[in-house]
């Protein structure tokens, strides 16, 4: 056995440990500083590991233990892929732990949070490093288990049991659509393997095939529309830091999955499976990001700009499927690195922003934004961090979110060299939608960010806010400055995903850190190339010019002058622009198709004292076509055969004798 | 192999389908009891009639097995228990006679369409001796779904495992220790099975297992 993948399997096992003694001893006062203790060290001890071999780059190395089924053992993997997706998890873990030091502080029942916390973190651990079915889902369903319980840590809120069951359920079913892919990979033969699946090339229809159960299966947990329903309910009905986890963490593990199995174990893909990628992620980001507009629970919005990232994820990998399919391979490696270095982004900014909302709910008790407002005074460092978060996921430069964005809308460019007249024409399409989902979550943030932080205080709660504990405060700030160092240094993200880029797609993007000044050339000079720290750079100096000349140069005399209010007679909090009031626009425009709004206003007659209202209805479309047909459907079987569980022994003996008949009447009149 | 032989194990395991028939329209318990002594004891001959021609010593322990518990132990031990329960001797059907017979006509009638179509590699004893099993194991469920007492169920539950011990002996090759786990599997079931009749009793004051649907609150 390798003693680098030993030494990564003492990881999960310690973690287990750790949630065993958390089980024991999660009522002591102690409790909660010693559990994310040890989960801090354990997952920073992972993180260097892996990080470690994603650079020395000594290839793959494995191991079997004899556990699990009898005569296969559990397999075990270290590959770049799995290094690279472990170092996410354990960036994530570690940084997550930091911030739960303080945030699990002011947690009520601990006892609820604490065992499940490190077992999550080592179902996640063990899904990457898994190399046979069996172990992988097991490990998948551990990880599904154990972020459940998490949901479920404040079960008696009615809503989060209902995004409990309804997480459970979704759960499940994309664990069955793994379960048959698998199955399917193995073949007659039923090896469970990794290595011999990878060998053991399927046919067309059951390469297809798999590769729809894959979107099922990893698309349910990852977020992908329409299965993304259980995701904006159950990603923030957990604690904060565990929201970022699941968020920002979990999902990528759900990617790990996809990317394994479609780019590492089916072979060579289909032409259409490209487009089938492609369509379905740009249809989520833009679903996705219009939710999260209309929105005005700050954690809900951080989900639903989750499904937006994952569709911008998949969009990127759909790319790198059809130029892999039509024998581009550099073309490919672009395509995969954008989306490889976009889940590495998404996990940064995605979980800063959720530990900011912690952080928010923490100081002031509220989720809801149009009950905020004005915490920029009192939380000046939250709101400074949060703030470089929006600026991230908003794909503004020099922060992360834009090399990556930047990088994917480089591999669309790439489009015309493709030899197939639909994909030249859905992939443009396509980048039109990432396009527009970029703009419309750049707007998103504006929202979330001016509502929460800016203006006047729309509650008591706000008002009284303080800035929250240390720990938080500097998991944040380590985030935000990773958001900004993997902006302004994307070169040497990309060269580090050589290793996990060469195996799968066959080809690696060229060196970027040879370039000067840290730029980056994808593709070549004459074509596109950027420079985050010439932009940094750039932004800096001009802001201290400007900043340097206003205040040299303008009126120092201090001017307090009466603002105008807009007609209003008296100027209290609740006047100011709201959360829907700011979406209102966007929804005017994409309501009618994206939620089938509509507005209706009820005046009153002349003379009457009531107000007049302005009623919004909106529908979840996908929940409406999808979820309900499929839920009625089973009520109505349900209902029918309830009476089945009634019956005497012996007809259900009859029932089970029919059965019999009717099989061996099916297997004689087989032709 | 010669046709005598051959010849003979078929009668065996053929008329081990017609007792099973027999079984079908007994309607009283002791008859019934009795029938299926006599499945036993043919099977007991058949399966040492298949040592002797496969030259296989260990199956006459599965015939002598056949012949002590099935043919002597159980079936003793069901008149007595339906002598010191008192049961009613007369078995209600669910289904008349006639139909019964009309279905198990065509339950023979698929085993053999099924067995002689996906088996016509194999050695034609085993290919007979199978079709004729699964008529037996079919024919012994229907016993157990046609009829309303427990003890003609047990009868009928012990006549499918008699073919399963037929297709096993059929197959060559089987080793004997399947063979006995399986008999004391099923001596073990029958105990079992005993016990419960007892309580069964005990509570209802009748082996009609309407008795508990009844109990349940159900309709019939």
């Amino acid at each position: 056995m390798n003693s680098t993948v030993a030494l990564l399997l003492c990881g999960p096992a310690a973690f287990l440990a750790t949630a065993i003694m958390a089980a024991a001893a999660s009522r002591l006062a102690a409790a909660t500083r010693l559990v994310y203790g040890a989960t801090l060290v354990i997952s920073a001890v992972m993180l260097t590991t892996a990080a470690g071999h994603l650079a020395g780059n000594p290839g793959e190395v494995s191991a079997t233990l004899p556990l699990g089924l009898p005569w296969t053992g559990a397999r075990f993997r270290l590959d770049g892929l799995s290094a690279f997706f472990l170092v996410v998890v354990n960036l994530g873990g570690t940084i997550t732990s930091l911030y739960g030091l303080g945030y699990g502080r002011h947690e009520s029942q601990p006892h609820r949070v604490l065992p499940f916390y490190p077992a999550f973190l080592a179902g996640m651990n063990l899904v990457v490093l898994a190399n046979d079915a069996f172990s992988f889902l097991l490990s998948w369903e551990f990880m599904s288990l154990a972020s459940w319980a998490l949901v479920m840590a404040h079960h008696r809120d009615e809503a989060n049991r209902r995004a409990g069951y309804i997480y459970l359920v979704m759960a499940s079913f994309g664990t069955m659509a793994l379960l048959l892919a698998f199955g399917l990979l193995a073949g007659p033969a039923g090896t469970y393997a990794f290595d011999a699946m990878r060998t053991a090339h399927p046919g067309p229809f059951a390469a297809g095939a798999v590769l729809v159960l894959m979107l099922l299966g990893a698309g349910s947990k990852a977020g992908l529309v329409p299965l993304h329903a259980w995701l904006p309910l159950a990603h923030p009905a957990a604690p904060s830091h565990v929201s970022a986890l699941m968020s920002g963490i979990m999902t990528k593990v759900a990617v790990y999955g996809f990317v394994r199995v479609v780019f590492d174990l089916l072979g060579e893909p289909a032409w259409w499976s490209g487009v089938a990628v492609l369509l379905i992620g740009g249809v989520t980001a833009v679903l996705g990001i219009l939710h999260a507009l209309m929105e005005r629970d700050l954690k809900r919005l951080l989900a639903y700009s989750t499904i937006e990232n994952i569709g911008v994820i998949f969009t990127s990998l759909g790319l790198a499927l059809a130029f892999k399919a039509h024998g581009m391979p550099s073309a490919a490696a672009l395509a995969f690195t954008a989306a490889l270095f976009h889940v590495l982004n998404h996990s940064f900014f995605k979980s800063l922003l959720f530990f900011g909302a912690g952080a928010v709910l923490s100081a002031t008790g509220e989720r809801d934004m149009e009950k905020l407002g004005g915490l920029i005074h009192r939380l000046p460092v939250t709101s400074f961090v949060f703030l470089i978060g929006c600026v991230s996921i908003s794909a503004l430069p020099p922060f992360n979110g834009f090399a990556s964005e930047w990088l994917v809308f480089q591999a669309i460019l790439r489009s015309p060299e493709l030899p197939q007249w639909g994909l030249k024409v859905i992939v443009p399409a396509v980048g039109g939608m990432l396009a527009l989902s970029a703009a419309l979550a750049a707007a998103c943030f504006v929202k979330a960010f001016g509502i929460t932080f800016l203006g006047r205080a729309r509650s008591a709660a706000a008002e009284r806010a303080h800035e929250v504990d240390r720990w938080s405060l500097a998991a944040m700030a380590v985030l935000a400055a990773l958001c900004l160092l993997a902006g302004i240094l994307p070169g040497f993200v990309i060269d580090s995903l050589s290793t996990v880029t060469l195996p799968l797609v066959g080809e690696r993007m060229p060196v970027q850190m040879a370039q000067p000044w840290l730029s980056i050339v994808p593709i070549a000079e004459s074509r596109s190339s950027y420079n985050g720290l010439l932009v940094f750079v750039f932004i800096t100096i001009s802001a201290s010019l400007a900043a340097f000349f206003i205040h040299r140069f303008a009126s120092h005399a201090l001017r307090r002058g009466i603002a105008w209010g807009c007609g209003f007679p008296d100027a209290v909090p609740a006047a100011q622009y709201t959360a829907v009031s700011f979406a209102q626009p966007i929804r005017r425009v994409f309501g009618g198709f994206a939620f089938r709004s509509r507005e209706t206003v009820d005046m009153p007659a002349p003379g009457a004292l009531e107000p007049a209202r302005l009623k919004v209805e909106m529908h979840d479309v996908a929940w409406e076509t999808f979820y309900q047909p499929i839920t009625g459907a089973i009520d109505f079987t349900t209902e029918r055969l309830n009476h089945l569980q009634f019956l005497t022994i012996r007809r259900y003996l009859t029932l089970v004798f029919l059965y019999l008949i009717i099989l061996l009447l099916v297997l004689a009149l087989w032709p | 192999m010669n046709g005598l032989t051959f010849d003979i194990a078929h009668v065996l395991a053929g008329s081990l389908v017609l007792i099973s028939f027999m079984m079908l329209y007994q309607d009283r318990l002791f008859a019934l009891i009795n029938v299926f002594a006599l499945h036993a004891v043919v099977l007991a001959l058949s399966v040492a009639w298949q040592a002797y021609i496969q030259d296989a010593h260990h199956l006459y322990i599965t015939a002598a097995i056949a012949l002590v518990f099935k043919a002597i132990v159980i079936p003793v031990g069901l008149h007595r228990i339906i002598q010191r329960l008192g049961i009613h001797r007369d078995i209600e059907t669910a289904v008349g006679i006639g139909p019964t017979m009309l279905a198990g006509i065509g339950l023979v009638t698929l085993s053999m369409v099924l067995m002689l179509r996906v088996t016509p590699e194999a050695d034609p004893l085993a290919r007979e001796d199978l079709a004729f099993a699964l008529s037996i194991i079919l024919l012994g469920l229907l016993v157990m779904v046609t009829r309303r007492n427990a003890v003609s169920q047990v009868v009928g539950f012990m006549s499918l495992e008699n073919g399963l011990v037929l297709a096993a002996t059929g197959a060559k090759g089987m080793p004997l220790v399947v063979e006995i786990s399986v008999a004391f599997s099923i001596l073990i079931a029958f105990i079992v099975i005993g016990v419960f009749l007892f309580r069964i009793r005990e509570r209802f004051d009748s082996v009609d297992i309407g008795a508990l649907d009844d109990y349940r609150g159900e309709r019939r």
